[in-house]
């Protein structure tokens, strides 16, 4: 193989149900917890004089999903441009292993082991589904002028990659625009899985998904996160977001209206807190405060 | 622990295998260029049986000549559209290169080897401003072309009337390097009662390595790639604008190509306004299932193409059609390919969900 960005070695195959989430050790975790992979200080946007992010403060650990929640215009997508490097912050620092970085364009940002997963799911649809896998990298044999795609082991990798993420039974070589939207952010989070990312982002798709999509979705999430990445998840479910979440992040007007842990509130909560518009720092403070009375 | 984290995922629901043969069928259909070969198949039939001369080796001598320079140029075009540009310059390129060489050796005294090689570097310089014009500035590569077109007709047509006072260059018969570059652009073997131009090697050789390239190499990953989703091919990482650049280069070469084999063919050229030219390429190129929207197609289809535009062309015209009938012929082709692209690309979108 020629390509310089190799992945890293398989991963031992584990499905992700087989493993309940809180069987990790919870109680037992060092006191002073671990430094985050990714953090972000005081980040401000401004689009003209309107800011679209205001002094927004995160931490992604590994082996953390953090959810964001967020009405539209929240700053959600802006917080997504940000950690990919499609945008840069007027104010406020970013910090990869507590280095500040600055991620000028999405490249830099997958450098650093950011991978993104667009809300558009942008893929190819007519290429088909491991051309769309290694996009970028394809894996090759032969010498140049010969140097020639490594067909069989690209489809293999893909097929092996997919089913780590819970989509089985996968034609490697079918058209990209038969997989459903679930299917098509499995194979982004894949990627992301096979190329040795460290954080992964992902922005919800628009796009209408059954339950079983979503269920997908949820899925290769927790695979992510049980491979040690660091997840940022960005949804418009409290519902969702609640399965997967360790933490809860709400932004309103593109401040944070609460930073939430899963001890802070239950679905419920999270759910008017996210319908809660104005209220929602006021809404915080006062959960806060009773969680911490009891 | 929290109901709501013991999150079942049952086993995934059971899926409907398709057929075998369906699933076959699928795949044939998902061929770019398979409907060119009914085609060129169902051509074949419909004009032989009128005229048996299209069928003898004479028949197919014909055809293969007027398949060849434009197949090669649809070729070229088919990768292009493939990356969802577009490129008009390139029958002019053919034209002005080729004249260029002619008058490199009548009016400087250069040897024809020179000359090919100058007007071979004027050539990729035409390609790579095209290519770096609609790289740079993100303008429709149909606009840019169209000035590119525009530019070199005039200036072709200007020159020529100059510097040789009339819009045919030739007496390169003879010149230093003539029999050399005549036997590898010019030459024609004769198989029974037909002259096979040597032009029908060069255009095997531009099928085959381009298919190749397409199908099996990183470059033929990022053509399809910056045309079927340019956004997240960036986002990835593919060269987007060195590929579409290189694309660029590629067809100014196959202008150049183009150029060569009819002036090593005629020891001449012949400078005439043609924009209907600069079309058929195109057309053989969609004809042959190339998308225009980009993402899609092959240079085997566009080759096909290319037969087909030939058959129909020598058909009608040994069938003792009207050979201004033609055109619209071509025309209705055009429709009908269209047409046939749409249904297949509908099909490919709407795959089995599985």
């Amino acid at each position: 193989m020629s390509t310089a960005w190799q992945g890293p070695p398989e991963p031992v195959d584990q499905p992700a149900d087989d493993q309940p989430a809180d069987d990790r050790p919870t109680d037992d975790r060092p006191t002073d917890v671990p430094a985050p992979v990714l953090e972000l200080r005081g980040v401000t946007v401004r689009f003209g004089s309107v800011p679209a992010l205001f002094r927004v403060s995160l931490a992604l650990r590994r082996g953390e999903v953090t959810c964001v929640l967020g009405e539209n215009g929240s700053g959600k997508s802006t917080l997504v441009a940000v950690l990919s490097g499609m945008e840069q912050p007027a104010e406020g620092e970013l910090l990869v292993d507590g280095r500040p970085v600055r991620l000028r364009s999405p490249r830099q940002a997958r450098a650093q082991g950011i991978a993104t997963v667009w809300q558009d799911l942008a893929i190819a649809p007519l290429m088909s589904v491991w051309r769309n896998f290694f996009l970028g990298a394809e894996p090759t044999r032969g010498l140049w002028p010969f140097r020639r795609l490594d067909v069989g082991r690209a489809e293999e990798i893909t097929t092996r990659a997919m089913a780590r993420v819970g989509v089985t039974g996968l034609d490697a070589d079918q058209a990209a625009s038969a997989l459903q939207a679930g299917e098509r952010q499995s194979l982004a989070i894949a990627r992301a899985l096979h190329f040795g990312a460290r954080v992964l982002v992902i922005d919800e798709p628009t796009a209408p998904m059954t339950v079983a999509q979503r269920a997908l979705v949820l899925q290769s999430v927790l695979a992510a996160r049980d491979s040690g990445l660091a997840v940022l998840f960005v949804t418009h479910s409290p519902q969702y977001a609640h399965l997967v979440g360790d933490r809860f992040l709400l932004l309103g007007g593109g401040r944070v209206a609460g930073d939430l842990t899963r001890e802070d509130v239950d679905v419920h909560d999270l759910t008017r807190l996210v319908a809660g518009g104005d209220e929602l720092s006021r809404l915080t403070d006062s959960l806060r405060e009773r969680h911490q009375r009891r | 622990m929290t109901p709501d984290r013991s999150l079942a995922f049952g086993p995934p629901a059971p899926v409907a295998p398709r057929s075998r043969g369906r699933r076959a069928f699928d795949r044939l259909l998902a061929r770019p260029g398979v409907s060119a070969l009914v085609g060129v198949a169902l051509l074949t039939v419909f004009f032989g049986v009128q005229s048996p001369d299209l069928i003898s080796s004479a028949g197919l001598a014909a055809v293969l000549e007027v398949a060849a320079p434009l197949g090669i140029g649809g070729v070229a075009v088919a990768l292009l559209l493939v990356a969802g540009q577009f490129d008009l310059s390139i029958g002019v390129v053919a034209v002005s290169s080729s004249l260029l060489t002619a008058l490199l050796v009548t009016e400087l005294g250069l040897g024809l080897w020179p000359a090919l090689l100058l007007s071979l570097v004027a050539a990729l310089l035409v390609g790579a401003v095209n290519g770096l014009l609609v790289v740079s500035t993100g303008l429709p590569s149909f606009l840019v072309t169209l000035a590119t077109f525009l530019i070199l007709s005039g200036a072709a047509q200007a020159v020529a009337a100059a510097v040789a006072d009339a819009p045919r260059v030739g007496g390169l018969r003879g010149e230093p390097g003539w029999d050399s570059a005549h036997a590898l652009f010019g030459s024609t073997a004769q198989l029974g009662d037909g002259r096979f131009p040597v032009s029908v090697l060069w255009w095997i050789a531009a099928t085959g390595v381009t298919t190749w390239l397409l199908w099996r190499t990183r470059f033929g990953n990022a053509v399809f790639a910056s045309g079927g989703a340019p956004r997240p091919a960036r986002e990835l990482g593919v060269p987007v604008g060195r590929t579409t650049v290189l694309l660029f280069l590629g067809t100014a070469a196959a202008g150049w190509l183009i150029g060569t084999l009819g002036l090593a063919r005629l020891g001449a050229v012949q400078v005439t306004p043609a924009l209907g030219t600069e079309i058929e390429f195109i057309v053989v190129a969609v004809i042959g299932g190339c998308l225009l929207t980009g993402g899609y197609g092959s240079t085997v289809g566009a080759s096909l193409g290319a037969l087909l535009y030939a058959v129909s062309r020598e058909g009608i015209t040994l069938s003792g059609y009207d050979p201004r009938w033609f055109e619209a012929f071509l025309g209705a082709l055009l429709l009908v390919a269209l047409l046939v692209n749409g249904v297949v690309r509908r099909r490919l979108r709407a795959v089995p969900r599985s």
